[in-house]
């Protein structure tokens, strides 16, 4: 929901990164406040996991130039896990699979972190069982996930909804979701679309990175960003989603 | 060294053997002298020395093994100082006046010395360099006619049974270290479960080697007679030289019909600084023999410290329908080699084992599992089930497995699965992401790599192998 007086939670400028001596990102601009909605389509390869990357500070890619920041901080000066501790979460394109370290033992480490971050109390893992149990709700996963050891052996569309469900335990102020619906059967898709709309509050904000104008019809964008070659060329509400199914992207990048 | 220091030390010997015996510790190298003074400075029976003669004269004749996957400047036998014993202040009558600085290190090991934990229920016997410092319950366990006690005290008070099965299991000449330390060892822990005995309590030793350029060749021989069981732990912890300190101990394990041995290590000796500097080299025998029908020995071990570990615990399954188990984690870091495994030897009827073995490289490490199962003809329906896992952490560190197979009975059932991992650094960063630091995250990988040989430490030694692995990893991702 788009409110122009309320504050900017990220902001990122002119950002320029590279990877392994390839520049990627060539001057990124996005302003996010709390309560909005975007969504950043683009053709593969355009940079837009890139993106979600550099702003959660994956180690690989550099950035070399421009400046972005989070909650009123410099978000580049802060570590990767004090970025997430602050209150920025990626919800992964390819989810990675931690074999021996279970789900909720996962959950709860991370859930605690947060907690001590904040100056609140620690759960014990009894009353955080109870939250969990809660939690797993908001994407109709079967608890038996819980007890199995992080993504290994999940299908694809399973890995997805365990991110939706971390982002649901963590609750953080800026989420960015890589692809969270490719791989989603169309039932899942629903009940994943409607888990995070649930998150939703005029405190936190939510960047969603999609092919699929399918899952805009259920978490509707205050704004449609179009990544192309390492930049954003175009942003518009969420009727340009519906012109770019229609349309493609050759007509956006022969303009740009 | 000034002049006086200089005439000091150098003071030519002037009073003789008698005066000799009240100094710490014997000169340096090895002879029969040396072992008739180690000897004789205990009191020791005949049998004893000759024991020790015996397979010094074997040793003599027997070459440094090299087979093992680790490299190290060839060993002067003759540098190092086989007897080193505390200083007599330094024997101790109670808990309270351990030195605080051993102490500390116990501590941080989570060794359970001081009154509330051994409260708690954990007899603990501590040998500091060769010399056995205390042997708490002593009292409390001999009520239920358990013997537990320093292996200089099992030899005054119980010569018999230590005749009877000293060697019974390594025998003096049963491989070079073996050797060496059957013909100069100067104390360990002895322990006795008479018939039919569960042991109440956890037993517990502590090894510590203390003086530098010193080795420490201790020997611990474990007998659970007919129907008993007993449940062992054994700490070591070294203080950091700069000099590489010789460790040889022998372990024997002897479980009769029924009776059931549980053996669990957590190895922390100083492993060397980062350049390899320094550090314990841990040539170790450790072998328990399933003599009874329906026996049951178990070995777990957590191996973290040692600039170089050889070792084996192994099972030798001599009684029908007995049981060995082999429950490993290795971690090496920097320079640390490790060649360690097991032996599970079948030879009667139905006998089973299992091997888990769990091997974690970082830095610049080397980690080898080197196993072997043996079935023997007469070994009918004997089953073997094997699991060995490598994790790596980077990509300079080496993992490699040697397991052997040697079926001479076509009934037996042999499984082995085999793994190799790496924690990458997009599980890192995933971790990250989810707000947790590097440390934690690879505590978490580890600990949950594991699990399957944790599980079978007693909890206290299980929440200090966890932390101690931690600590031994820190810095060594991202
Ligand atoms: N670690 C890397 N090493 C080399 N090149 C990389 C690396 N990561 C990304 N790239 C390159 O950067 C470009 C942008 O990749 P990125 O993953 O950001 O695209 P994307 O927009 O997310 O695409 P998709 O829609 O397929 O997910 C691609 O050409 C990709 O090959
Ligand atoms: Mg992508």
């Amino acid at each position: 929901m788009i409110s122009k007086d309320s504050r900017i939670m990220l902001e990122v400028k002119n950002l320029h990164a590279e990877v392994g001596g390839i520049d990627i990102l060539k001057g990124v601009d996005l302003t996010v406040r709390a309560g909005e909605v975007h969504a950043i389509m683009g053709i593969n390869g355009s940079g837009k996991s890139t993106f979600s990357k550099v702003l959660a500070g994956h180690p690989d890619y550099h950035v070399t130039g421009g400046t972005a920041t989070f909650e009123g901080k410099d978000l580049f000066a802060l570590e990767p896990e004090e970025r997430a501790r602050a209150g920025l979460f990626l919800a992964f394109q390819y989810p990675v699979e931690i074999p021996g370290v279970s789900n909720s033992a996962l959950l709860r480490l991370a859930y605690n972190t947060l907690q001590t971050e904040r100056g609140l109390e620690e759960l014990d893992p009894l009353e955080f069982e109870d939250l969990v149990h809660e939690k797993i709700k908001v994407v109709e996963m079967d608890p038996s996930f819980l007890g199995r050891s992080v993504n290994e052996g999940f299908s694809g569309g399973e890995k997805k909804r365990n991110e939706i469900l971390q982002m649901a335990v963590l609750e953080p102020k800026l989420a960015i979701l890589d692809e969270t619906d490719s791989g989603l059967d169309i039932d899942a898709l629903r009940i994943v679309a409607n888990g995070v709309n649930s998150l939703l509050t005029p405190d936190n904000a939510v960047v969603m990175v999609t092919h699929y104008q399918r899952l805009l019809n259920y978490i509707v964008p205050d704004y449609v960003h179009v990544m192309d070659g390492g930049r954003i060329v175009r942003t518009g509400g969420k009727e340009l989603a519906l012109e770019l199914e229609a349309r493609g992207y050759d007509w956006l990048r022969a303009a740009a | 060294m000034s002049t006086a220091l200089h005439n000091l030390v150098n003071q030519p010997y002037k009073h003789g053997f008698v005066t000799n015996i009240e100094t710490e510790s014997v000169p340096k190298g090895l002879s029969e002298d040396v072992i008739r003074m180690i000897s004789g400075k205990k009191n020791e029976p005949e049998w004893l020395l000759d024991f020790r003669l015996q397979a010094y004269r074997h040793w003599l004749t027997m070459n440094e093994p090299d087979w093992a996957n680790v490299d190290y400047p060839r060993i002067d036998f003759q540098d190092i100082i086989y007897f080193a014993q505390p200083k007599p202040k330094k024997q101790l009558a109670s808990m309270d006046e351990v030195d605080p600085e051993l102490r500390r290190t116990f501590e941080k090991l989570g060794v359970p010395l001081h009154e509330q934990k051994i409260m708690a229920g954990v007899a603990v016997d501590v040998i500091f360099d060769s010399v056995s410092v205390t042997t708490t319950y002593k009292a409390k366990l001999a009520e239920v006619g358990i013997i537990f006690c320093s292996f200089s005290e099992a030899v005054r008070e119980h010569p018999e049974l230590v005749k009877q099965y000293l060697g019974s299991v390594v025998p003096s000449g049963d491989n070079f270290y073996a050797a060496l330390n059957s013909a100069v060892f100067t104390d360990g822990s002895f322990c006795f479960i008479p018939k039919g005995v569960k042991c109440p309590m956890d037993l517990s030793t502590y090894f510590r080697i203390n003086t530098e350029g010193s080795g420490q060749f201790e020997r611990t021989l474990i007998v659970a007679e007919e129907g008993s069981s007993v449940c062992y732990l054994e700490g070591c912890t070294a203080p950091q030289f700069d000099t590489n300190q010789l460790h040889a101990a022998v372990v024997e394990l002897v479980a009769l019909d029924n009776a059931d041995i549980k053996y669990s290590t957590v190895q922390n000796w100083y492993a060397g600084d980062e350049n390899g500097k320094g550090g314990i080299y841990n040539f170790v025998t450790k072998r328990g023999l399933c003599k009874g029908v329906n026996s049951k020995i178990s070995w777990t071990q957590v191996e973290t410290g040692s600039a170089i570990t050889w070792k084996y615990p192994s099972c030798v399954l001599l009684g029908d329908n007995s049981t060995g188990e082999f429950y490993s984690v290795a971690l090496t870091n920097h320079l640390q080699q490790a060649d360690t495994g097991t032996k599970m030897i079948h030879v009667g009827k139905n006998t089973r084992s299992k091997i888990i073995s769990k091997g974690i490289s970082a830095g610049r490490s080397s980690n080898s599992y080197r196993g072997m199962v043996k079935v023997g003809s007469r070994a009918t329906g004997a089953r073997n089930y094997s699991q060995c896992d490598s994790m790596l952490i980077g990509d300079r560190c080496e993992a490699s497995t040697f397991p052997t197979i040697d079926v001479q009975n076509t009934t037996a059932t042999i499984e082995h699965e085999a793994s190799t991992s790496k924690i990458g650094e997009d599980q890192m960063f995933f971790f990250a992401q989810r707000g947790i630091g590097s440390e934690e995250a690879i505590s978490m990988i580890i600990n949950g790599f594991c699990k399957d040989v944790f599980v079978h430490l007693p909890m206290e030694f299980a929440v200090e192998a966890t932390k101690l692995l931690g600590l031994k990893l820190e810095g060594s991702v991202g």
